[in-house]
């Protein structure tokens, strides 16, 4: 066990990634990643300094086409899909002011 | 010729359908001789009495077949050509979208969503003539080397089913192996292709990134992901690439060129072409893949090819560099799964927890864990320390294969560092289970080609799988080779 990351990182990390976590799963989670993090060391010892990050293999380019119109998804396919939705809407329960 | 009904026993002494090569098929079937539905009711009779125990499939798509075959068939009888793969069945990773039909990544958070369009290579597949008979069982989310991620129980390899298939795309490598389709398409993030193909014995194409078009693949790492086939023979694999690749202007990251002429060349031979032998391999594979890897050597040195040695010193640093720069970009895409637009919802009185306990219902364990991963390589005072010096990294591995490249056509090396492994081998450890993409990672972070080719057995008789990488958009080469270890192959 490392200490390349806290319990309180993870507690943090979860709430960033909107996942609930139990107590059992934060702690089976922290000594994981440490784990891993610790193998991930490896890259440390080279000399990264003066290189590019490379972000994907080829440089990216703006890909544009014509105005032409083209048909896109069916609204009521697309909307079928959804857990909840109202007149072609999306339905989601509150997002502010429940706690005052 | 009649068709076969699915509940009649499959004769033995007649050559199956489902032991030809998916090109003998399309000729067959393009001239007349055999019809699409034959073709069609011989793999559903194997898949009716092997699948209980395989579980290659998430879901078969018997009726939607036979209709796609007797279309196929009604063409030929009107003098139509139905394409290049006329009516040979095709299994398809469950990652990739199909209009009205489920398609669940194996994860509980997509179940039951059915995509209102076709990602563009089952488009090109249709339009060539093949029959889709299946969506495969993979690791949730392609995240896994050995199926046993999925959501809905794991895939077992055809050859030993006390083992695994390999993963992610363990379902489409199973399916071929075990003769339900001629073809499957997967989708190669770190070696999710390769590995599989090598565990189940057959073949498996990663082509270089932004060759295939990934409209329609659920993302998992989009400076990564690559869809391409399995097949039992290297001109299969060459002729399912020629159909699947070439730009779609749905996907920015498409090259702009055509698909890559690859079958007339396949029998070319490797007579003066320079094979490396990485030296600084990292270490780890077993004794016997190793072996494999050392006969292909030979092979290819007995057919005329120079075996030169060169150095790719940041090979070894490929795992780091993936495991930060894939976690991260999964922990992105895998964001749009909240609950709102499709798939599962926990209801909650606030959207927060809704998608905080929509998540935590919906997510497998390790999926969970890359997106934690990822999370923390992103987040602010661990990016520069995590993510930014991974994606230095991978420049340095990107270089050392170009340094390679300089000197020879292609690399060989293994493709798994085991033959397939028993269940539950590496499930309780995490990082064991990512060594096993020890050697078909460092192709994703540079975008080259790579691919497996069977290359004898090892242990237990189980198949040793060797890999083929080549320089950027050299696909031609790699098969050439490929081809060559086939031909040759103990």
């Amino acid at each position: 066990m490392s200490d390349r990351i806290s319990t309180e990182d993870v507690v943090h990390v979860a709430k960033l990634a909107r996942l609930a976590l139990s107590d059992e799963e934060i702690d089976r989670t922290t000594a994981q990643l440490a784990d891993m993090l610790e193998h991930f060391a490896d890259i440390d010892e080279l000399a990264l300094d003066d290189v590019v990050p490379m972000t994907q293999p080829f440089p990216l380019v703006n890909v544009l086409r014509d105005d032409d119109v083209q048909p896109g998804l069916v609204r009521d396919e697309v909307m079928a899909a959804a857990p909840d939705a109202v007149d072609g809407r999306f339905r989601v329960p509150p997002i502010i002011g429940l706690e005052g | 010729m009649a068709a076969r009904n699915g509940d009649d026993p499959v004769p033995g002494d007649e050559v199956l359908a489902n032991d030809r090569s998916a090109i003998e098929l399309a000729a067959d079937v393009r001239a007349g001789r055999l019809s699409a539905l034959t073709v069609l009711e011989q793999h559903l009779a194997a898949i009716e009495m092997r699948e209980p125990e395989i579980h290659a499939f998430n879901t078969v798509l018997a009726d939607e077949a036979r209709e796609a075959a007797m279309a196929v068939d009604a063409a030929v009888a009107a003098g139509r050509d139905p394409g290049p793969l006329a009516g040979v069945p095709v299994a398809l990773k469950d990652n990739l979208c199909t209009r009205g039909i489920p398609t669940t990544c194996s994860s509980k958070i997509l179940d039951g969503w059915k995509p209102p369009y076709d990602a563009t290579v089952v488009e090109r597949l249709h339009a060539a003539g093949a029959v889709v008979v299946g969506k495969t069982n993979l690791d949730e989310f392609a995240m896994g080397s050995s199926t046993e991620n999925s959501a809905f129980g794991p895939t077992r390899n055809p050859l030993d089913t006390s083992r695994v298939p390999g993963g992610s795309s363990g379902g489409s490598a199973a399916a071929v192996a075990a003769g339900f389709a001629a073809v499957g398409l997967g989708s190669d993030t770190g070696g999710s292709i390769r590995q599989p193909a090598a565990l189940c014995g057959v073949v498996g194409v990663k082509p270089t990134y932004g060759r295939v078009s990934r409209y329609g693949l659920v993302a998992f790492a989009s400076s990564l992901d690559q869809i391409g086939p399995f097949t039992r023979t290297v001109a299969d694999a060459a002729l399912v690439t020629e159909v699947i690749a070439g730009h779609d202007p749905a996907d920015s990251t498409s090259i702009p060129q055509p698909a890559p002429e690859l079958s007339g060349t396949l029998d070319d031979g490797v007579d003066g072409l320079r094979v490396g032998r990485i030296t600084d391999l990292p270490t780890g594979a077993d004794p016997d893949v190793l072996a494999g890897v050392d006969a292909a050597f030979d092979a290819l040195a007995a057919a005329g090819a120079e075996v030169v040695d060169v150095e790719v010193p940041a090979f070894t640093y490929g795992l780091t560099a993936y495991y930060l720069i894939a976690p991260a970009e999964a922990s992105s895409n895998l964001a749009r799964y909240d609950g709102v637009r499709y798939g599962l919802r926990v209801p909650a009185a606030d959207t927060n927890t809704m998608y905080m306990q929509t998540r935590a219902a919906g997510f497998g364990a390790e999926v969970k864990r890359r997106i934690m991963l990822g999370t923390y390589a992103l987040s602010a005072g661990y990016y520069d320390a995590y993510y930014g010096k991974a994606l230095k990294v991978r420049r340095l591995i990107a270089a050392d294969f170009a340094r390679a490249y300089e000197r020879v056509d292609v690399l060989v090396s293994p493709t798994s560092p085991t033959v397939a492994f028993p269940f539950g081998a590496k499930t309780e450890n995490p990082l064991a289970m990512y060594l096993c993409d020890t050697y078909t990672i460092p192709s994703n972070l540079s975008g080259d080609p790579a691919m497996t080719v069977p290359f004898g057995t090892g242990t237990d008789g189980l198949p040793v799988g060797v890999q083929v990488l080549a320089p950027m958009l050299g696909e031609a080469v790699m098969f050439r080779v490929a081809k060559a270890l086939e031909d040759r192959a103990p």
